[in-house]
């Protein structure tokens, strides 16, 4: 029997080392981005007078509902979080469904004019909507559905239209070709393809799209307002008002605006992290 | 076969693509056509015809060159930084710590946040009587006036710092879920050849996710140069930026032609910007193929 | 297989059934979420709208509610409050396309002024509310520099100072703090900056802060006897080094404040001079500790400035069910309940009750004893110039900007500012207003 080597743990301490910074790293980061979350909750739920004393404490020392409860019971705000929420999902299937197309074709043609395609997307992601306030109403004024929520809805696909677009563009040109052609190849129509092979694959960027798309569409106020005066979004009928109530309700909105926004996240994320990282089969 | 003359011209064939973006292109122009056209000229068009009245008004205030040099400013300094965390913040992840899954939802939060609520939780921690300074105070340190328009410098640093934690998170869930699609057996082949850590980003990582950062950058450009909300709640109109200027005109000035000529200057310098992008990081199609 | 999936021509046929399904398809997804959303302004569908500019805080709004619900019954009126660049485009949109659906409009009387070609005449029920003890003054106001009533007089309200009783302890010796003249405010400002060892003193200069009407109705006017005759004279440079002394004495952080009512219960400053609703939460908590006094006067007597807001009616909405919503909200009993709720001062002749909560009487007292001052010297917002009316405030703004913030000199700074105010003038063609002799049918000339 030969004498028992040493083990090297050099390379096993090292690793053990770099686990260990990568955690620290990553909690740093994470106190970075939940803090100010950490402080709006904190200061929803706080009396009001506590909101004005000096030094200001980290910790909950008068919890109290009672900003948020007359907030929630403020006219509209339930009857705007239900039509937020339906715009909001209408936004995304709407934006999902005339989007996704328009990326697969600019990940997979190179058409002529594609770049000026694009060009001609983000023409209306650049310029600064409130210049367009009195037309925009005008039009859906004179088309008859302003102040619905379908008069929201398109604003925002139109508004999502250009992130959904670029974004799915950029996840189907990471699928390779091969693998649609296969597919083909084996009897699949080239809608089959796209459905079976392409979406499945790119389901990450698609998950990416929707989240960016429900976000903006629930949080965006000037289009909402605009279109809107009997039957508004949630943030068309509280951010235009409570920018001049006192700061406890502005951060009871604030925080309850944020509510469903993580919860929709929470729910794609799944399908945004590949857990085990694709490989090619 | 005798091939068959009929005289006719052969039937127009419509490309594929032109079918996919069709749908598109009908929603955007049927929203935006009119409102741009009439929201755009009215920075040229007054009641007695063509006129660069507005624009003259627009250059001529000095408010509008501040607010040129701010946002620029603003865009130069927020993106590298935005881009380098949102790049540390994916590559963290790609290292699959413990609780990853965890760690990825609770940096993806700040997008969920709205521009109203990120400038009141920013301004509350750093007004006089906020919650850094009670910190500070918490050592002794005196209170700091941060957002005082005596200190350029604060107010600028409060206003990056502010706009990096709310909008950092959209480049990283671009990022992530970009390199979701980059297959691991690249990045083992070059790391079985030997490769260090650094060269596999340089040369398998980077290079793949060209695609996704081109769509991160070129969105995060435009939306930079918007940058307005924060801004705001944290100076008022101490630190002024383009998009602040655009509204002041229409809503304090009642005066929606010099606003539509700062719209234009906007969207102008983003579109600038845009073109820059898509040359610079052009991309093949189709090329699944490596 | 030669061809790839990417070359091969589709045929006409399939290429129009595919592209009229993908372009139908959206517009039958956005129709089902067309079918009505929730109402959110509380008056149901048929209500009667009344769309606003004031009482957009949360609380004050749901108050006025309570006040529509129980003082007018028919028809039911279902209260938007909005900020003014939104509420312009709303008013502006509907009329511009025919389909007005707002039922009345309120707002300031430089919200309504922008709109002026889009209110219908009131001159009817203006004579029919003649004996409603409606001020002359206001009357001319609603006219906005037309020949006819374009609002009817809704509520009034002014800017006072507000104390807390701790600044007392540095207020110059021999200075009454409800009588004081702008010597004795800086005198104390400055004492109060060595006292406390920072400035508490504060200033409405932030982005939606009042602080322009400072200049117009109370520092100009009590400095030089006018408005605009008396812009750039010898007068008004010592007004303005006079500010630039007091600003030097002010918390620099003012310039981010809209309102006062939210540093005073902070404890940020202790001494402000704002508008009587943006001060009338700083005394909720402890009423005991606070005062409400009438700004300070000048060499030429004490300048101050109306606030009035009105009730307009777009072109094209119903005038007879507006009317009677309005005259509903002109009884003295409601226009008191407002005065209750949310601090704003009736119109009509209402003698004030001596129920008030403790807050909105102190201010009450501060506004009476302002207005029956031996030396008051009142000042109207401007009339008559229509879009125009924020770049005069913003004429204001640049002054203050630059002499206090920038530190020029104020001769120069006026002079130039003047030429820019006749500019606006000259194109807007409008006489001038109180507190400048008022000439019809001249331009006013900016002195």
């Amino acid at each position: 029997m030969s004498t028992p080597t040493r083990v090297n743990t050099k390379p096993l301490k090292r690793l053990r080392r770099q686990r260990i910074a990568i955690q620290v790293a990553c909690l740093a980061v994470t106190a970075f981005m939940v803090v100010p979350i950490y402080l709006i909750a904190l200061a929803a739920f706080s009396s009001r007078s506590a909101l004005n004393e000096f030094p200001q404490r980290f910790f909950p020392s008068a919890f109290s509902t009672e900003t948020m409860s007359t907030f929630l019971s403020s006219t509209g705000v339930v009857p705007g979080l239900i039509n937020s929420i339906g715009v909001g999902i209408a936004t995304l299937v709407l934006s999902l469904f005339v989007g996704a197309p328009a990326g697969y074709a600019i990940a997979r043609f190179a058409f002529r004019g594609r770049n000026n395609y694009q060009l001609f997307l983000l023409f209306t992601r650049a310029l600064p909507i409130v210049v367009l306030s009195v037309p925009l109403a005008q039009l859906f004024l004179t088309v008859g559905v302003y102040d619905t929520p379908l008069a929201v809805t398109l604003l925002h696909t139109a508004l999502a239209l250009p992130t959904t677009i670029l974004l799915t563009a950029a996840v189907f040109l990471a699928v390779p070709v091969d693998a649609e052609e296969a597919a083909r190849i084996f009897g699949c129509t080239p809608v089959g393809a796209f459905l079976r092979v392409v979406l499945p694959l790119a389901l990450p960027g698609v998950a990416a799209a929707s989240i960016f798309t429900f976000v903006m569409s629930w949080n965006e106020v000037l289009g909402a307002t605009i279109l809107t005066l009997n039957q508004r979004t949630l943030p068309a009928q509280v951010l235009s008002s409570l920018s001049d109530s006192p700061l406890a309700f502005r951060f009871a909105g604030g925080f309850f605006l944020i509510v469903p926004a993580v919860v929709f996240i929470a729910v794609m994320r799944k399908y945004l992290l590949n857990m085990w990282g694709t490989t090619i089969r | 076969m005798a091939v068959a003359v009929t005289g006719r011209r052969p039937k127009r064939r419509l490309s594929p693509a032109f079918i996919l973006i069709l749908p598109s292109i009908i929603f955007m122009l049927a929203l935006f056509a009119w409102p741009m056209v009439s929201g755009v000229a009215q920075a040229v068009w007054s009641p007695d015809g063509f006129t660069m009245a507005y624009v003259d008004r627009m250059l001529a205030d000095p408010s509008f060159w501040q607010a040129v040099r701010n946002t620029l400013l603003l865009v130069v300094v927020l993106l590298p930084l935005q881009f380098a965390l949102a790049l540390v913040m994916a590559l963290l992840l790609q290292a699959r710590p413990k609780g990853t899954g965890f760690y990825f939802y609770l940096w993806a939060i700040p997008l969920a946040v709205s521009d109203l609520a990120a400038g009141l939780v920013w301004l509350s921690i750093f007004t006089d009587r906020g919650y850094l300074n009670s910190l500070l105070d918490a050592f002794g340190v005196g209170p700091v006036s941060w957002l005082s328009f005596e200190n350029y410098g604060s107010m600028f640093f409060a206003i990056v710092l502010a706009e990096l934690w709310r909008a950092t998170s959209l480049v990283m869930v671009i990022v992530v879920s970009g390199s979701q699609g980059i297959p691991k057996d690249y990045d083992e082949a070059a790391n079985v050849f030997g490769a260090t850590y650094l060269q596999r980003l340089r040369h398998v990582w980077l290079p793949l996710l060209k695609p996704s950062l081109q769509v991160a950058l070129i969105l995060r450009t435009i939306l930079a140069f918007q940058t307005f909300a924060v801004a705001q709640a944290l100076t008022g109109q101490d630190f002024q930026v383009l998009v602040g200027e655009t509204y002041r005109w229409y809503t304090a000035l009642q005066n929606p032609h010099v606003a539509s000529a700062l719209a234009l200057v906007v969207m102008v310098v983003s579109m600038v910007a845009a073109v820059l992008y898509l040359r610079l990081l052009r991309e093949e199609t189709g090329s699944g193929n490596r | 297989m030669t061809e790839s999936f990417y070359t091969k021509p589709i045929s006409r046929r399939q290429a129009l059934q595919v592209g009229a399904g993908l372009t139908v398809a959206p517009f039958l997804v956005g129709s089902l979420s067309g079918c009505s959303g929730a109402s959110t302004s509380g008056g149901g569908t048929g209500a009667f709208s009344f769309l606003s500019t004031q009482f957009t805080p949360v609380e004050e709004k749901q108050r006025f509610e309570k006040i529509l619900a129980s003082r007018v019954k028919d028809p039911k009126v279902s209260y938007n409050s909005m900020a003014v660049g939104d509420f312009t485009t709303q008013v502006t949109s509907q009329v511009k396309a025919g389909k007005v659906s707002i039922g009345m409009v309120g707002g300031l009387h430089g919200d309504l002024a922008p709109l002026a070609k889009d209110l219908e005449d009131l001159d009817g029920l203006a004579g029919e509310m003649a004996g409603t003890g409606v001020s002359a003054d206001l009357w001319k106001l609603a006219k906005l520099g037309g020949s006819t009533t374009k609002y009817i007089p809704w509520m009034q309200a002014t800017y006072v100072v507000a104390v807390h009783k701790s600044a007392l302890e540095w207020l110059p010796s021999g200075a009454d703090v409800k009588k004081l003249t702008y010597e004795q405010y800086l005198d104390w400002a400055i004492a109060a900056k060595k006292g406390a060892g920072k400035p508490v003193f504060g200033f409405p200069a932030g982005p939606k802060g009042l602080y322009h009407r400072f200049f117009q109705g109370f520092l100009l006017p009590s400095f030089t006897g006018g408005q605009i005759t008396t812009f750039s004279s010898p007068e008004a440079v010592n007004a303005w080094t006079y500010m630039q002394h007091l600003w030097a004495n002010m918390n620099p952080a003012s310039t981010n404040y809209d309102n006062l009512q939210e540093p005073l219960a902070r404890g940020e400053i202790l001494v402000g001079w704002d508008h009587v609703a943006r001060l009338v939460d700083a005394p909720k908590e402890k009423p005991g500790d606070w005062l409400m006094v009438p700004a300070p006067s000048g060499p030429k007597g004490l300048g101050y400035m109306l606030v009035v807001a009105g009730f307009g009616v777009p072109k094209g909405a119903d005038v007879a069910k507006a009317s009677t919503v309005i005259k509903a909200l002109s009884q003295p009993a409601t226009q008191l309940e407002v005065l209750r709720q949310n601090a704003f001062f009736p119109v009509v002749k209402a003698a004030i009750p001596a129920d008030l909560p403790p807050a909105v009487r102190l201010e009450a007292g501060a506004v009476a004893s302002q207005r029956a001052s031996s030396n008051a010297l009142l000042s109207l917002p401007p009339v008559g110039l229509g879009t125009k009316d924020g770049e005069v405030s913003q004429v204001f703004k640049d002054c203050f900007k630059q002499i206090c913030k920038e530190g020029k000199a104020p001769a120069v700074v006026l002079g130039a500012q003047a030429k820019i105010l006749q500019a606006i003038l000259d194109e807007a063609k409008v006489p001038c207003w109180a507190p400048d002799p008022v000439t019809a049918g001249e331009t006013c000339k900016v002195g």
